[in-house]
């Protein structure tokens, strides 16, 4: 009986940290394009509300996230132009989006407080879902948490294993490079910047319209998510793979501040709710303890071969961020 | 492939950069493009790759006229450009550097590239691991990547922007060996440098540049003296050999030993008396710079004893050292030794001891105007200092530096600038020199060290030889011992 508790429970967490997911690895691959779209929180927020007014109005799940890709996209492409067309400051730009959107979704999802609306329904897969143990944690799941899944697999085989990938990867480290091996930079950071904004988008409603169902205005509890989204693109190195394991820790550790609570009554509930967050600040400098000359000092002790080793792993974790992000690119 | 080149004009705002440039490059040969520092070389590569397009004139490849809107326009026409600073991913890998911008298939065949580029390696001898990290490579063997690159990709004009600078001298050897090997089968090499050696030593005809035009073209045998009549307008001679050594002993290294995670340099005794040169020669990363930058008081030695005139600074921080009168000028001028965003005033204000919070901008103002004069840096008090040329950049530098200096630590003073910036900048190197400071500096230019050093230390592998007597030492000694040979 235990066991099934703990094993929902980490079902549970794989659900909500969803919607992180989606919205890191959307932000994973505009950064990698050498764009930061800082309006992550503003469109996760207007994402949630629209895509939750739209299936209500509609009844239509599908048209309630087409909804909000679109307008992740939309913001996304007023990033986009706004710092690859006219060169203005990404940060800038992304700060005052991610307040706008924010009170623009609060203003405008008023008459839609509070009402009752279409959810997504888990999908067993027929097969899968009776294995014992991996059944309930992976496939009892509903389908956008499937796509989550996928996403992870799809954009780390895209950036990572692809010949388009790794242009991806050099227009945001060395755009000149990029450009004298024939890419177009700026067609190609457009593109990115709207798709990451569309995956984003795509997150707001998957809280509305599944893991946190419903849109409650300010108390929706869903403020703040795109800021924590941004960190983990910078803890996850960039890369979707890590980016999905910051959000899953995130997610288990908010679960394990809920579940450990009434076990543990001497510690205050605050510091559970907050220890989420320093503990991941500890495995961000775990993780990237390569990048520090005194490790380096420390291995060179070693005989060779475990040197050698050591070093490739570090190396191998190390994550630094496209050399060009936030970089405007320039022909002359 | 025969390339020609009519008519070319480029203006860049004001600037005429190439003024009516024709110029005829024959296949299978190797042809070299003279000029100082802005003298409109690299524009004129520029044009031929594809990066940038002329404003006007034809380019004709075996005599059909060809537009070139792209550097992939131009590579799939044959033309391959080698850049100044290499343009490659430094933090990927060498396969995935080959990989980006090839054509064909979503998913890259790995293996295959890496036979092919083996391949490519074993008939020319490099020796680069395909699956290494790119910045863990040598400047050299950067240089050797894009051109296996280059030609895997089918290019038949080889242009190369200023390829010697920044490469050691074994480096060089290999890569003008690859070139003839190159020019032998059939291509068309362009080789454009300011470096009059490396040009003579190399091409088969060279064209001399001067502020946007083709002055002439010569060929062998060269007269040295009448290529840098072209090029500057006017002769420039060489200064003679001059010691001032007018004091006994002042910076002194006992037992000292520096360690990095990459190398260990041990036990380094020497003295150096007041106004003597030393230079470092070796294979880039052989040690020199951890020895500059532990003679700078950034880098702690693990043992041994640093004095200065008596004083001990072992294990002083760098704030001493530079209290001391010990002056470090990086080689990376915009990275470490300048900040790119701030005038040439601004500098002068930052680098002088200032009183009181306020600035004095008319004062500062004055200074800046009198070391600009002094210094003949090209610029105004308000210019930003990355818009200054290399040169001028250096010089400003130099201008920064408090007065008195006891030890002038300079890393390459004089890389990437035409002849007559590094004759200046050497005049009032040697000048310091007559007040008594000291220089200790490294140049993968054997010639520059020959030239202006009193003792030579060589590098290898963290070795470091005993000082060489600069006047009884030969460029050929110098070479072999850089090579590891007699240590």
């Amino acid at each position: 009986m235990d066991t099934q508790i703990i094993l929902i429970g980490l079902a549970g967490v794989l659900a909500s940290s969803a919607p992180i997911v989606f919205a890191t690895i959307g932000e994973t691959f505009a950064e990698r394009s050498g764009v930061i779209n800082l309006s992550l929180n503003g469109t996760i927020l207007l994402t949630a509300m629209a895509g939750f007014a739209v299936a209500v109005t509609t009844n239509s799940l599908v048209l309630g996230f087409l909804a909000g890709a679109l307008i992740g996209g939309l913001v996304a492409l007023i990033v986009a132009f706004s710092s690859i067309t006219l060169k203005q400051s990404q940060v800038a730009v992304g700060f005052i989006l991610a307040l706008t959107c924010r009170d623009l979704a609060y203003y405008l999802g008023n008459p839609f407080m509070g009402l009752q609306g279409p959810r997504v329904a888990s999908l067993p897969i027929p097969g899968l879902a009776d294995i014992p143990i991996i059944g309930v944690i992976f496939f009892q799941q509903d389908i956008p948490v499937y796509a989550s899944f996928l996403l992870i697999i799809v954009s780390y085989v895209f950036i990572f294993k692809t010949k388009p990938g790794l242009m991806l990867q050099g227009i945001g480290e060395k755009p000149a490079t990029a450009f004298v091996r024939g890419a177009n930079v700026n067609r190609m950071r457009y593109f990115y910047t709207v798709l990451g904004g569309m995956l984003a988008g795509l997150a707001g409603p998957m809280f509305s319209l599944s893991v946190k169902a419903g849109w409650k205005g300010t108390i929706s509890g869903l403020d703040g998510f795109g800021w924590i989204a941004l960190a983990l693109t910078i803890f996850g190195g960039w890369n979707p793979l890590r980016a999905a394991f910051g959000a899953y820790l995130f997610g288990l550790l908010q679960w394990l501040g809920l579940v450990l609570q009434p076990s543990l009554p001497n510690i205050p509930s605050q510091v559970l709710q907050v220890a989420p967050f320093p503990l991941m600040i500890l495995t961000l400098l775990l993780v990237n303890i390569g990048n520090a000359e005194w490790v380096d000092r420390t291995l060179a002790a070693l005989p060779e071969k475990t040197r050698k080793w050591l070093a490739n792993i570090l190396r191998s974790l190390r994550t630094s961020p496209p050399a060009s992000l936030g970089v405007p690119f320039e022909n002359e | 492939m025969k390339v020609e080149l009519i008519h070319i004009h480029k203006h860049f705002g004001a600037v005429h950069a190439n003024n009516d440039i024709n110029l005829t490059v024959e296949s299978g040969k190797i042809q070299g493009i003279l000029g100082e520092n802005g003298a409109g070389k690299s524009t004129l590569m520029k044009i031929l790759s594809g990066y940038i397009q002329a404003d006007s004139g034809e380019i004709r490849l075996d005599g059909t006229p060809v537009k070139i809107n792209s550097p992939s326009d131009a590579i799939r026409l044959g033309i391959g450009m080698l850049h100044q600073d290499p343009l490659d991913f430094p933090p990927m890998r060498v396969v995935d550097n080959l990989l980006i911008g090839h054509d064909g298939g979503l998913f890259p065949n790995r293996g295959e590239v890496v036979r092919a580029f083996s391949e490519l390696q074993s008939r020319f001898g490099f020796n680069i691991d395909p699956y290494a990290y790119v910045d863990t490579l040598t400047v050299g063997e950067r240089q050797q990547l894009e051109i296996l690159r280059l030609l895997w990709l089918g290019a038949r004009v080889l242009i190369l922007d200023e390829p010697t600078t920044g490469i050691s001298a074994s480096q060089k050897e290999k890569l003008f060996e690859t070139l003839r090997k190159l020019a032998a089968q059939g291509m068309s090499v362009i080789f454009v440098s300011h470096k009059l050696e490396d040009v003579e030593f190399l091409c088969d005809r060279i064209a001399v540049f001067r502020k946007g035009e083709l002055v002439g073209q010569v060929d062998p045998p060269y007269v040295t003296d009448e290529l840098v009549q072209m090029m500057f307008g006017r002769a420039i001679s060489l200064e003679e050999k001059q010691r001032y050594e007018t004091c006994d002993v002042s910076f002194h290294l006992d037992h000292v030993t520096i360690e990095d995670y990459r190398l260990q340099i041990r036990d380094i005794n020497l003295t150096i008396s007041c106004g003597e040169v030393i230079g470092l020669a070796g294979m880039e990363g052989s040690g020199q710079v951890q020895f500059l930058r532990t003679c700078a008081g950034l880098i702690r030695p693990v043992a041994g004893e640093i004095n200065l005139g008596g004083r001990r600074l072992t294990g002083k921080p760098y704030r001493a050292f530079l209290e001391a009168g010990i002056a470090y000028v990086p080689a990376s001028r915009l990275e470490e030794g300048l900040i790119p965003g701030l005038s040439l005033t601004e500098h002068f204000i930052l680098a002088e001891e200032q009183n009181g919070f306020f600035i004095n901008f008319d004062k500062a103002l004055a200074t800046t105007r009198q070391r600009i004069e002094d210094f003949n840096i090209k610029g105004t008090p308000v210019s930003t200092v990355e818009s200054l040329s290399g040169g001028n950049q250096q010089r400003a530098l130099l201008a920064m530096l408090r007065q008195p200096v006891n030890l002038l630590l300079l890393e390459h003073p004089t890389r990437g600038l035409d002849i007559e910036s590094a004759i200046w900048i050497w005049g009032k190197l040697k000048e310091r020199c007559k007040q008594g400071t000291s220089i200790i500096f490294t140049s993968a230019d054997l010639e520059e060290i020959l030239q202006y050093s009193d003792r030579i230390l060589v590098f290898y592998g963290g070795k470091v030889s005993p000082p060489l007597d600069a006047e009884s030492t030969t460029v050929e000694q110098l070479g072999q011992l850089i090579g590891g040979k007699g240590f």
